[in-house]
């Protein structure tokens, strides 16, 4: 719109280019995960493809990436399902109630700080409090850890989405006699829905990816697919096409919510980080 | 005068039920308070205690002791941890720079194509959002000795073989190639935000005098981009200080100390060492650090702007 035509074809050039750069590594690691492991050590573009390696993955006795699996979605799920109504909520009363301005100011820079400092600085006494509640490799201590990680980002998302609807609709249910909380769930939390889908799109697939709290917070029982990734890969060096098919998959619900939730994932990014 | 307004006028409940519900404002609150008291603040006074003691485990008990300055005198006589702050700080500039170009440029060319331009944007999205994990074990597969895509390009180039993870002069570069190729996507997604909701006049208006392409981008284009340049740096250069999962899975700090960056070398003396207490001061003085470059951006920020 801004710049001069030929600009157009160059801009193809180069987009395609990127694009072809961004999903090299993906095409290069599921044609490994459907390799035997001769095929990919020689590195061939001919072979007999197989599902071995997936087969292995999910079902060899050794292998605890069913485990991990299972683990990743129960925390994933019960995790996002927690940080929407805490920050719906928390969101709800900072933006739209009268609260001291010194009190949301502290609060505010205080989330900012949290969201900003390396997350290994908190992982140390994490561990002790996790430990300490006999929560150390419970589901229940990663889900924590991942409730709060999210807060911040799932807060700003939510209070930005209020800030930008008129007040008046809350007015009118408040004159038609409905209470607070009625006047939230029946006419807040609709329209502020799209905002609610991107902060759940996003905890979900961050919690899916999150590696550091897991692998600190776990041993073997509640390891999610990170960790097993990452200990697959220190313990078994040469296990290639096991590998692969590990990172293929890891990679797989990213792809699906890119694939329809596009716009609402570029909102809550957007928003999560310029806020 | 109806119900609802009486009762929001004079505030005198006539049932539990309300009583409760004139006090949303405080129990919605309550969650998020509880979260951030028993899940940040709490941990943040845990870690001052720890950096003043000595903790150890025995028999599955928890056994603090006051030590004093010890970890401080530790800290002084520490050679890996300033090593990692450089490998660290110099992991950022490195990256920083090449993704905010990277991502600038294609976010501007980006915004002038119209067709795939949706499915472009996808794809190049992807990154963002799989595991970093995932992303490190992608890429120790490329760089793999024998079969990684880097050495058969050497090899059908008849060059010889690098051991791109395992040399000490490219494991450092090596990993800052994976965080390019990480996070440009996100510097890209910020500014073609940015890009598109610039007002289009001053643009229109600049054509209107014969601007140039490159006379409306460096006049008119990054001038008004300037306030979202500045919030992505700062975020970009905060995020890719925190760096550990990759390193873990290409690198895990070395060859050596080669890639040992901050995040690697705190959790290794949490977990790899057992010093809950040395690795508390640690985490303190990294949480300084971030606090100390988020106020002196701010105020040359600041200074700038009101200078200019």
């Amino acid at each position: 719109m801004i710049l001069t035509r030929r600009w157009n074809v160059i801009g193809y050039v180069v987009l395609g280019l990127a694009a072809v750069i961004t999903l090299f590594p993906f095409l290069f690691t599921f044609i490994n995960s459907i390799k035997y492991y001769k095929d990919i050590t020689s590195g061939t573009l001919i072979f007999q493809p197989t599902l071995v390696n997936y087969d292995r993955l999910f079902f060899s006795k050794q292998s605890a990436f069913m485990v991990n699996t299972t683990n990743s979605l129960i925390i994933a799920v019960v995790s996002t399902a927690l940080v929407l109504v805490i920050a719906a909520l928390g969101g709800y009363s900072l933006e739209r109630f009268r609260w001291p301005r010194r009190f949301t100011g502290i609060l505010a820079a205080w989330i900012l700080l949290f969201h900003m400092i390396p997350g290994v600085t908190m992982v140390g006494p994490f561990y002790l409090l996790m430990r300490g509640i006999g929560l150390y490799d419970r589901l229940a201590s990663v889900i924590l850890s991942h409730v709060v990680l999210n807060l911040p980002m799932a807060l700003w998302i939510v209070q930005s989405f209020l800030a930008d609807l008129p007040v008046e609709m809350e007015e009118a249910a408040h004159i038609d006699g409905a209470s607070n909380l009625g006047t939230f769930i029946k006419v807040v939390i609709p329209l502020i829905a799209p905002g609610l889908a991107a902060v759940a799109i996003l905890t979900f697939v961050f919690s899916w990816n999150e590696f550091l709290f897991a692998l600190n917070l776990t041993s073997t029982k509640a390891a999610t697919i990170p960790v097993g990734i990452a200990k697959f890969a220190q313990q078994y060096e040469v296990r290639f096409g096991e590998m692969s098919a590990a990172a293929f998959f890891a990679t797989l619900p990213a792809v699906i919510f890119l694939s329809f939730a596009q716009r609402q994932i570029v909102k809550g990014l957007t928003l999560g980080a310029l806020k | 005068m109806n119900a609802a307004f009486s009762r929001r006028t004079w505030p005198r409940p006539q049932s539990l039920r309300e009583w409760l519900d004139q006090r949303f404002r405080y129990w919605a609150l309550a969650p998020t308070l509880v979260v951030l008291l028993a899940l940040t603040i709490y941990p943040l006074v845990q870690l001052l205690m720890m950096s003043v003691s000595t903790v150890s485990f025995a028999e599955g008990r928890v056994i603090w002791q006051f030590t004093g300055l010890d970890n401080f005198q530790t800290f002084l006589g520490d050679a890996i941890f300033p090593e990692a702050v450089r490998n660290t700080v110099l992991f950022v500039i490195v990256v920083v720079s090449v993704e905010m170009f990277l991502g600038l440029t294609l976010a501007l060319i980006a915004s002038q194509v119209k067709r795939f331009s949706g499915l472009l944007r996808a794809i190049l999205m992807i990154p963002i959002l799989v595991p970093a994990i995932a992303i490190g074990t992608v890429w120790r597969l490329l760089y793999n000795f024998e079969f990684g895509v880097f050495n058969q390009v050497l090899k059908a180039l008849s060059l010889p073989p690098q051991n791109w993870n395992g040399s000490a002069l490219l494991a450092l570069p090596s990993i800052m190639v994976v965080d390019v190729w990480h996070w440009t996507a996100f510097i890209f997604l910020l500014m073609l935000a940015g890009i598109e909701s610039l007002p289009i006049e001053p643009m229109e208006a600049a054509r209107v005098d014969g601007a140039s392409d490159w006379q409306l981008l460096r006049h008119v284009v990054l001038p008004l981009l300037r306030p979202t340049i500045l919030v992505t740096l700062m975020f970009r250069t905060i995020f890719s200080f925190k760096v550990f999962d990759e390193v873990f899975l290409l690198t895990g700090g070395g060859p050596g100390n080669a890639t040992e960056v901050i995040s690697l070398y705190i959790n290794r003396v949490f977990f790899g060492q057992s010093r809950m207490g040395y690795g508390a001061l640690l985490s303190i003085i990294t949480i300084l650090l971030t606090a100390v470059f988020v106020i002196l951006y701010n105020r040359s920020v600041r200074g700038r702007s009101s200078a200019a």
